[in-house]
């Protein structure tokens, strides 16, 4: 069985050559990998299309679909786009490795392969999976599908660019007094039912949230898929969370524990957004003085006793569904002139 | 020493292959070998004279492969001609009786090291 613990993974071995296949099974069998083998390249891609391996050791001069044309479906093939593929072969020429690589191959091992340079190029590929594995899976968590899939298909740039965008700050009040007032594991299992419900509000809106410390989380609409009335969708979240709120309230009432309740608050604007981090660990963010406006609202919520508090870009975005209380211009922290502020709340 | 006094087996590599995969293992490699070298070698006759070039170098690229996976350097070497300069000019036979007798060499050495 393989371990992923111990570096062990389930591998494919693609080779028409008897005598080759037999070896490198063998050597990856004492590596202690699990390996399955196909005679040639049509063979290869029904068992990864049926199957589930880690990684593939391929050959490249096979009857029926040769290892260049196995590499070209697995380009064109979303589920095994990211399958690495180690080219174990004898042809000669530098030409035939560039091709490899180009259509996508992970790394290229001249036959005969030497034991001890297979076993390191496939810990390295098996490595580079498994990041590769954990921001996706870090984009999944964050992210609505559509999103991650953009992403995945457009890979990871870390570069910012400008956007129209509406951005939330969410968190949970009196949060603290809460967390000391019960035993950890309520506050754990509280938590988690808040982002669940939070999550759903916001990804149901078309809203992606990018981050979540302790009880506060942001979320952005507008980016980095466009999103048509962005502002409007941030609104709807917001009552949508603060409904759903209501209700766990409810529940939590009649199993003898106290109500919670969050504040929000919403600003819209041009922002930079984009991915910071490494290519090994990225969290998409949004910068600017939209992000700082929402913040700043989110945190005066407090004072003013109002669950949702727009800025005035935000509120010029918002049709009659809503009833709008504007509050004057408050000096936020942070923020040399005063903002117009609006509670938000459900209309008629 | 010539290409032609030079030993069928490079023993050093053929040592090298039992330590990485085991001598049981390698002598069952070694019969899989001799089963199917014989039919790369007719495979190699056949597409010679029929016009079939891809096949012809595949075979070729396949002995070629195996021959230096044990060591059977010159084997390899005169594999590896015919893969990069396909079927010779006139049809190949000498090339081919060549490839045969050294098979030949390469086949009974490998049975002495497996039954080593």
């Amino acid at each position: 069985m393989p371990d992923p613990l111990r570096g062990s993974a389930r591998l494919l071995v693609a080779d028409d050559n008897k005598v080759n296949r037999l070896l490198l099974q063998r050597s990856l069998e004492l590596q202690g990998h699990a390996v399955e083998c196909a005679a040639n390249g049509r063979v290869a891609l029904e068992m990864l299309r049926q199957g589930s391996y880690d990684l593939m050791l391929l050959d490249m001069e096979m009857p029926e679909m040769d290892g260049f044309q196995v590499l070209e479906q697995l380009t064109n093939d979303k589920a095994l786009r990211d399958l690495p593929v180690i080219v174990t072969s004898s042809l000669e020429g530098i030409a035939h490795v560039v091709r490899c690589i180009e259509l996508g191959a992970e790394d290229y091992l001249t036959k005969p392969v030497n034991a001890v340079l297979l076993k390191a190029r496939i810990g390295a590929s098996l490595e580079k999976k498994r990041l590769r594995d954990q921001q996706k899976e870090l984009v999944r968590r964050f992210a609505t599908s559509e999103v991650a899939q953009d992403l995945q298909q457009s890979g990871f740039a870390l570069q910012g660019r400008h956007v129209d965008a509406t951005v939330m700050f969410c968190d949970i009040r009196g949060f603290t007094s809460l967390v000391e007032s019960q035993p950890p594991e309520e506050t754990i299992e509280l938590l988690n039912t808040y982002y669940t419900l939070m999550f759903d509000a916001i990804n149901g809106r078309g809203g992606v949230v990018n981050q979540m410390i302790g009880d506060g989380l942001m979320a952005i609409f507008g980016a980095p898929l466009p999103l048509e009335r962005h502002a409007e969708a941030a609104a709807l979240a917001a009552l949508d969370m603060i409904e759903m709120i209501e209700l766990l309230a409810v529940e939590r009432k009649s199993a003898g524990r106290a109500p919670i309740r969050i504040g929000i608050g919403i600003g819209t604007g041009n922002l930079v957004a984009g991915y910071t981090g490494t290519q090994q660990r990225a969290t998409y963010t949004c910068i600017g003085d939209t992000v700082n406006v929402a913040a700043r609202l989110e945190q005066h919520t407090k004072e003013v006793a109002r669950a949702i508090l727009v800025d005035a870009a935000t509120r010029a975005e918002l049709g009659g569904a809503f009833a709008i209380e504007p509050l004057g211009a408050v000096e936020l922290r942070g923020k040399s002139a005063a903002v117009e502020v609006f509670a938000l709340d459900r209309g008629g | 020493m010539t290409m032609a006094d030079a030993p069928p087996i490079d023993n050093a590599m053929f040592i090298e292959l039992q330590e990485s995969a085991g001598a049981d293992f390698v002598a069952e490699l070694v019969d899989t070998f001799l089963e199917e070298a014989p039919r790369m070698l007719a495979e190699l006759r056949a597409t010679a004279t029929t016009g079939r070039p891809d096949a012809f170098r595949r075979a070729a690229h396949s002995l070629k492969s195996n021959a230096n996976t044990f060591g059977a350097t010159k084997l390899g070497t005169l594999a590896r001609d015919l893969e990069l300069n396909g079927v010779p000019v006139g049809g190949g036979d000498a090339e081919l009786d060549a490839l045969a007798r050294e098979y030949e060499r390469v086949r009974a050495r490998l049975q002495e090291l497996r039954r080593a």
